[in-house]
């Protein structure tokens, strides 16, 4: 954005800083505008509980905006993220690439800003226009918080711009400079993420008001029962979003470079893309478990509703997209050993690994209510198979979850090794333990897994947490002696970068399309469970729209959403490539 | 071994359709069968599409026949047999059948957050089952629950409790099996409750088609009966109740 400013200031400092005041002060005006409008609109129309938006459905256009918003948020939350883990390795193992590729991706961030700021002002509006009086009521439950959420933009404005100009000047000695700098985007980011978790959730499990809806304590209201789940899941969520998003940047330059030297570049920044989404989206499922956890608790209603009432046909398709996810993410790795001399020892694995992770998907996705026709269901005797019941249920969808992302971790460890030969002498004593690390999580996972369907539910819900234990604890061990064991380890021959087939090219645009999808799904689900209510079992939806759609239609729009969601990326990215091509 | 890629991938293909139709009774429906053949062909052609080599090895034969390095007749034979297995897919697919059709019914349908039992108001989050406590008087109640399983809910449910009784077969849906996994011990003895005091008619408005035949229990049971009831089919089909609480699934209250 900043080429078109004709005047070079002298210093980079000041360069930097006047660079971050016309950022400032286009947020600002931006704010203004909002309120002027929203004013203007508000004061203008002629009062009610809830407006038409030109006859288009009120829902269906906060819907939109609030997604798109989402996404936005969660890319420019996510690539700050993203981009300080790369340069804080950059640092740390001296490797330039590292530094190049956040700050490649830093650059993005000034435009996705704004998209990101005029989409959540465009919401505001049609909060204010659409939904008047329930607004109203949010605004006033939660005024303190606003405040608090409009400082933090500024904060969050303030230093994103200093960390993108300060990029080049604060090199060398004055790094850890910018490095603090990009703590502090992050630290606000994190802040302003939390801020509106407390107004969704809110809306989920409210707390702290008493019968009338009025306020009796405000941190009650804002730590409510699912703020911390979603928080959690949000946070890594976003960084697997924009590590996901890199990784589909990069793929589509592989697939337009001209040069060696490009597809090189570019298929590493891929690699390094998928690496931080797929490392962040492992601990993810957990981190739902959790947040499924307290919405049951909560109110069973809603957990029930969610997964095995009106919504769980949604769970289907959720389950088909994260197995597809782990399909996506295998197959990059394998195509990528490809290009690494000395990979191909471990091309063995792939035959178990496969089947492991079909067989995982397929309890995954096996539905607990089965559709069948009426002499199915007479066979079936009721729409429980009895057979393949066993499947539907959590403690399988556990299990199987579980030794996916286990066969998912080996998979990048093989890769890691790749070239490498250990030359350690204790080299095959630490193999062993290795081996016997990921063999005895299996066996945890599976036999807890077995075994959980002879105890009752609440011992049940423990042992999904020792399954996670053992996974995590065996990861732990792997990496704790992978390090040492490939301290100095011969190498077979350099990784032969961009030299990798364009379909694992693909694989990488399907990864970052399918987070994107389940996002946009799982947000539905997460909303729509309030069904009729804005403020669950307190404040009712009394609009028209009120009602629960059928899921085609829903699915409709979230999948809409994804292709204008792509279409503004692509805009982005395209507007930065042709910075780049100016300068 | 690489060199047959094809060959092989083609045959595990045909294995997995053959042992999912053939090795699994009762048949798994068309849609779960469907599911899982789809996955199935994507994960084998994801698998070979892994690897440089195996993915030409796997194109090689296709490439043969049809860059006709083959002989004439096997190029023939490949060129009449794809269009009749599309044809006799289409046809299976459009064939007239006297079937029921779908029928997508929810797992279980959300409980209300309260309902009226005679009159009364009862509020289904924080219901607990009185009668479920640790002392002797536990196993005398169970024996009275049995008894009035055996006559109110046997005829229907079964006498395993497994949703085969006498009438289960003219049922649709059919009579809940409650030694499946996925039913009593997923749920709290409160939905239980509810289910049973409100029965079919009681069903909610996301529980579509409404037609279960379950009657409405508290028209014939007092409160009470109710909870013995629950108690023995708990007991009976060997569950327990799901609790959020740890510690209360005992029964300590
Ligand atoms: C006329 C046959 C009939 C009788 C008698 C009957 N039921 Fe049912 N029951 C059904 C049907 C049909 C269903 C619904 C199954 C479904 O919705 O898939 C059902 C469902 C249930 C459920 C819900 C289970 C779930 O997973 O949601 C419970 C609990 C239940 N019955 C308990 C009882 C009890 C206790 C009695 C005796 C007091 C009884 N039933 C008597 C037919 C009967």
């Amino acid at each position: 954005m900043s080429a078109r400013w004709p005047e070079r200031p002298a210093t980079p400092t000041a360069r930097a800083l006047s660079q971050t005041y016309k950022g400032v002060l286009k947020v600002s005006l931006l704010l203004v505008a909002t309120y002027v409008v929203a004013q203007a609109l508000s004061g203008f129309l002629p009062a009610a509980g809830y407006r038409d938006l030109l006859g288009l459905s009120n829902r269906t256009a906060v819907w939109i905006v609030a997604e798109l918003h989402l996404m936005f948020a969660a890319f420019v939350l996510g690539v700050p993220i993203f981009a300080l883990i790369t340069e804080v390795v950059g640092v740390a193992t001296k490797d330039r690439r590292y530094d190049d590729l956040a700050r490649e991706f830093t650059k993005l961030l000034a435009m996705a800003y704004t998209l990101t700021a005029v989409l959540g002002c465009t919401l505001l509006v049609l909060f204010v226009v659409l939904y008047p009086k329930f607004t109203a009521y949010m605004h006033g439950l939660f005024k303190p918080t606003w405040a608090l959420y409009l400082t933090l933009i500024f904060a969050e404005v303030i230093f994103a711009y200093l960390y993108w100009y300060t990029w080049d000047h604060l090199q060398g000695a004055r790094k850890r400079w910018h490095i603090a700098l990009g703590v502090m985007v992050n630290l606000w980011g994190t802040a302003l993420l939390f801020i509106a978790d407390a107004w969704v959730t809110f809306m989920m499990s409210p707390a702290g008001i008493d019968e009338a809806g009025n306020l009796t304590s405000l941190w009650a209201a804002v730590a409510n029962l699912t703020w911390m789940p979603i928080n959690i899941h949000r946070l890594l969520a976003n960084v697997a979003f924009g590590g996901a998003i890199a990784a589909a940047y990069a793929a589509f330059r592989f697939l337009a470079a001209r040069d060696d030297a490009e597809r090189a570049r570019f298929d590493w920044m891929g690699y390094v893309g998928s690496f931080i989404a797929i490392g962040a989206f492992i601990p993810l499922p957990f981190a739902g478990y959790w947040l499924g956890r307290e919405i049951y608790q909560f109110s069973e209603q809603m957990g029930v509703s969610m997964m095995g009432g009106g919504f769980s046909w949604l769970w289907i398709l959720q389950a088909m997209l994260i197995g597809s996810l782990f399909f996506a993410a295998n197959v990059y790795l394998w195509l990528g050993m490809g290009r690494i001399p000395g990979a191909e020892r471990y091309t063995k694995f792939q035959v178990p690994m496969m089947l492991i992770l079909t067989l995982g998907f397929l309890v995954w996705a096996t539905p607990r209510s089965i559709i069948a026709t009426g002499s199915e269901m007479v066979a079936m005797g009721g729409s429980h198979h009895p057979f393949l019941g066993l499947f539907g249920v959590m403690a399988a969808k556990n299990t199987a979850v579980n030794v996916m992302i286990l066969t998912t971790f080996f998979s990048f460890m093989l890769y890691r090794r790749g070239n490498r030969v250990a030359v350690v002498p204790w080299a095959a004593a630490g193999k062993a333990v290795q081996a016997l690390a990921i063999a005895a999580a299996a066996v945890v996972v599976v036999g807890y897994g077995v075994y959980s369907y002879y105890v009752p539910s609440i011992v049940r819900i423990g042992y999904s947490v020792y399954q996670v234990t053992a996974v995590l604890a065996a990861m732990v061990v792997f990496v704790a002696i992978d390090i040492p064991l490939l301290k100095g380890a011969r190498e077979i021959g350099p990784i032969a970068w961009g030299r990798i087939p364009a379909r694992a090219q693909y694989a990488l645009v399907f990864l970052a399309v399918t987070f994107t999808w389940l996002m946009g799904l799982m947000g539905y689900i997460r909303s729509g469970i309030r069904q009729h209510w804005h403020v669950y079992g307190r404040v009712a939806d009394e609009s028209a729209n009120a009602y629960t759609m059928t899921h085609g239609d829903a699915t409709l729009i979230v999948s809409g959403i994804v292709v204008a969601f792509f279409l503004l990326v692509a805009a982005v990215f395209f507007m930065a490539m042709r910075e780049e091509r100016k300068a | 071994m690489i060199r047959w890629t094809f060959f092989i991938a083609l045959g595990l293909w045909l294995l997995v359709l053959v042992g999912l139709k053939l090795l699994i009774a009762p048949p798994i429906p068309a849609s779960v069968l469907t599911l899982y053949l789809v996955m199935t062909t994507v994960a084998i052609v994801l698998f070979v599409m892994a690897n440089e080599d195996r993915w030409r090895a796997f194109q090689a034969p296709l490439r043969a026949v049809f860059e006709g390095r083959v002989p004439r007749f096997v190029q023939a034979a490949v060129l009449i047999a794809l269009p009749v297995l599309v044809m006799g897919a289409a046809y299976l697919r459009l064939a007239p059948t006297h079937d029921a059709p779908f029928e997508p019914r929810v797992v279980h349908p959300e409980p209300p957050s309260g309902f009226n039992l005679k009159g009364k108001r009862i509020s289904v989050s924080g219901l607990k089952n009185p009668l479920r406590t640790d002392g002797p008087e536990l196993a005398a109640r169970i024996a009275e629950g049995k008894n009035i399983y055996y006559r109110n809910c046997f005829f229907c449910h079964g006498d395993s409790l497994a949703g085969d009784g006498h009438f289960a077969g003219v049922f649709r849906p059919i009579p809940a099996n409650f030694r499946d996994v996925g039913t009593l011990s997923m749920l709290q003895e409160s939905y239980v409750f509810w289910r049973v005091a409100t029965g079919g008619s009681g069903l909610p408005k996301g529980a579509t088609p409404w037609n279960s035949a379950m009657p409405v229990w508290q028209d014939f049971l007092s409160e009470d009966e109710i909870w013995k009831v629950v108690l023995y089919i708990y007991a009976g089909s060997g569950s327990t109740p799901r609790t959020w609480e740890e510690g209360t699934h005992a029964g300590h209250q």
